[in-house]
């Protein structure tokens, strides 16, 4: 089975604070730390797993520009086979729709028997994947926890619903899923991995090499625009306790006695 | 603005989801005029009873009654509604397991704007639908400019908007079934697998310690199950640390986890993603321990100690057991 992943480089949340520029108009990029969205190494560890167990091949996809090749590396490293960035000036004002877009166009002249993506990336959208599908007109499940390959076309998908449930469905092939986290445990890249990929090329398409109508992609083929950031403002707020540690601690522990905490 | 407003409605066992009030909500704050339509796929005597039940909150009811939606494959809604829908319809959705599996998609289909798990609406200008979403991890949030003009798909964030008084709609119900016709896809629905039931059932304890990934480390857990056993208290967690399989599912608080109702809920080293908070209810009082002043977590809680998990709580697992003496 090849398997085509798509991928997004995103600040990393658990190593940065992330905050507002001056203007409201973006983040401090300034000294991000950036990786690939955690949804996404879940779904590429996914594909590797189930490309081992069908003997195929794992190809991941971004776009972006050439900053976004590292992690394009990174997924390499892990074992993609292949790699592709997707890099257009469109690219930078286009909304999901036009992401998606340039993913399907992608898929079209590259053609895979089953497309992941993750559930969602750092704007909490989770639209991407579900867009794709319904472009390329395949059959479509979001926030997918298991996979088994019943047959050379037919996947058994679970997906998490309410409660801790799942919801097993059969998909024929080819079909496009976004891969929730906890599916698998990614494994480790490690740096002499990331050296052996760091001089591999890396094809680059833009959107007339795509083939794809201008007019779906761009802030003009945008029906959604990100006006600015701002910080939300605070719908109750907690009582932050101050002090030293120990008279936190003491505060805390007459809190609980109040409030039932020490039983 | 002319746009017609639908709403579809999830339900369960013949009982509507709480979000069917709340879009009715949102669809005033869209036009204040506005009469959105409820939209009711599936079959049998629970597709009735919502659609009865419906008739004092919505003053009109599409029902699409069909054997094939008779459970709700989003693939197969899809293209009911698809079938159904006028041109430039604004169709509100929640933003659940459901709402993600079936917008994307629909907006496509409709070629029309979408906008997921939207927080607040800002009104209409022009064309232009202006709505609040939030990002990295509700951290910071962001004005979005939609151009509704051939309608738009937009997923509500379950609980944000808060339902309005019942206005006794004695709404009518409208048979759209005949113009759905047969439905087929390659996603076939087989069976639903019931949650595993932990060895603690955390849905029914009044003090939870709760640890997120702040916890960092699996060896770290012990220093929460310390704190947890000093005070009396069980354990549970957000969703990395289930990820991580540092405990089981079954201790997962989150809308994909369990419905906690607590007196007192002690979140440790938890950012408060929207789906977590989803998991508590009851109003516990909340403690929010976090070294990230900006974790969202501090929004909800009613007291926060901006703090390293890892040396806050063996300080305090002490102390209590100092009292405790």
């Amino acid at each position: 089975m090849d398997i085509l992943v798509c991928v997004k480089r995103v600040p990393d949340t658990s190593e940065n604070e992330i905050e507002l520029n001056s203007a409201g108009t973006d983040i401090e990029r300034g000294d991000l730390v950036y990786s690939v969205n955690e949804w996404d190494n879940y779904a590429v560890e996914e594909a590797l797993q189930l490309a081992e167990k069908t003997d195929g091949n794992v190809t991941v996809v971004t776009v972006g520009n050439a900053d976004d090749e590292e992690i394009l590396r990174r997924e390499m490293a892990m074992g993609a086979k292949r790699s592709a960035l997707v890099s257009d000036e469109a690219c930078k004002t286009s909304d999901r729709a036009g992401i998606a877009s340039l993913l399907t166009a992608f898929v079209q002249k590259n053609p895979h028997d089953l497309i992941l993506t993750g559930v969602q990336a750092e704007d909490g959208a989770a639209e991407v994947g579900g867009m794709m599908a319904a472009m390329l007109d395949y059959p479509f499940a979001s926030l997918v926890s298991a996979i088994e390959v019943v047959d050379g076309n037919k996947l058994m998908v679970s997906r998490e619903i309410e409660g801790g449930n799942k919801e097993v469905n059969e998909m024929e092939l080819p079909c496009v899923l976004s891969i929730q986290t906890g599916i698998n445990e990614p494994r480790y890249v490690g740096m002499r991995g990331i050296r052996q990929v760091a001089s591999v090329e890396i094809p680059t398409y833009d959107a007339s090499q795509l083939g794809i109508d201008k007019a779906r992609v761009g802030q003009s083929g945008s029906k959604v625009q990100r006006v600015n950031y701002f910080v939300p403002a605070p719908s109750k707020g907690a009582e932050i306790l101050g002090g030293s540690r120990q008279e936190i601690v003491d505060k805390m522990i007459e809190l609980m006695k109040a409030k039932g905490g020490l039983q | 603005m002319t746009a017609r407003i639908f709403a579809y409605i999830v339900y369960k066992d013949g009982v509507a989801d709480d979000t069917a009030a709340e879009m009715l909500a949102a669809a005033k704050m869209i036009d204040p005029a506005a009469l959105p339509t409820a939209i009711v796929t599936g079959s049998g005597s629970g597709l009735d009873a919502v659609c009865d039940a419906l008739r004092n909150s919505y003053s009109e009811i599409w029902k699409v009654s069909n054997e094939a939606l008779g459970y709700p494959n989003a693939e197969l809604v899809r293209k009911a509604l698809v079938a159904i829908l006028p041109a430039a319809s604004v169709v509100l959705l929640p933003h659940s397991h459901f709402g993600i599996d079936l917008g994307p998609g629909l907006s496509v289909k409709m070629n029309s704007a979408s906008a997921s798990d939207v927080v607040a609406i800002d009104g209409v200008e022009g064309n232009f639908l202006k709505v609040v979403r939030q990002e990295f991890g509700g951290q910071l949030s962001t004005h979005v400019r939609c151009d509704i003009s051939n309608g738009a798909v937009i997923s509500l964030r379950p609980g944000a908007f808060k339902a309005g008084a019942i206005d006794h709609a004695n709404g009518m119900i409208v048979d759209k079934s005949p113009a759905v016709g047969a439905l087929s896809t390659r996603r076939r629905y087989i069976k639903t697998i019931a949650a595993e039931a932990g060895d603690v059932d955390i849905s029914k304890e009044a003090v939870l310690v709760s640890i997120g990934r702040g916890i960092q480390e699996q060896d770290n857990v012990a220093i929460a199950q310390e704190l947890a056993d000093t005070m009396g208290a069980s354990l549970s967690c957000s969703r990395p640390v289930v990820d991580a399989k540092w405990l089981p599912k079954s201790r997962q608080v989150g809308s994909s986890g369990q419905t906690v109702k607590p007196k007192v809920y002690i979140a440790c080293g938890i950012s408060g993603s929207f789906q977590h908070l989803a998991g508590i209810k009851g109003n516990p009082f909340i403690v929010a321990i976090n070294k990230n002043p900006k974790a969202p977590i501090f929004q909800v809680a009613d007291v926060g100690i901006v703090d390293d998990v890892l040396e806050f709580l063996p300080e305090l697992t002490n102390k209590i057991r100092e009292t405790k003496k």
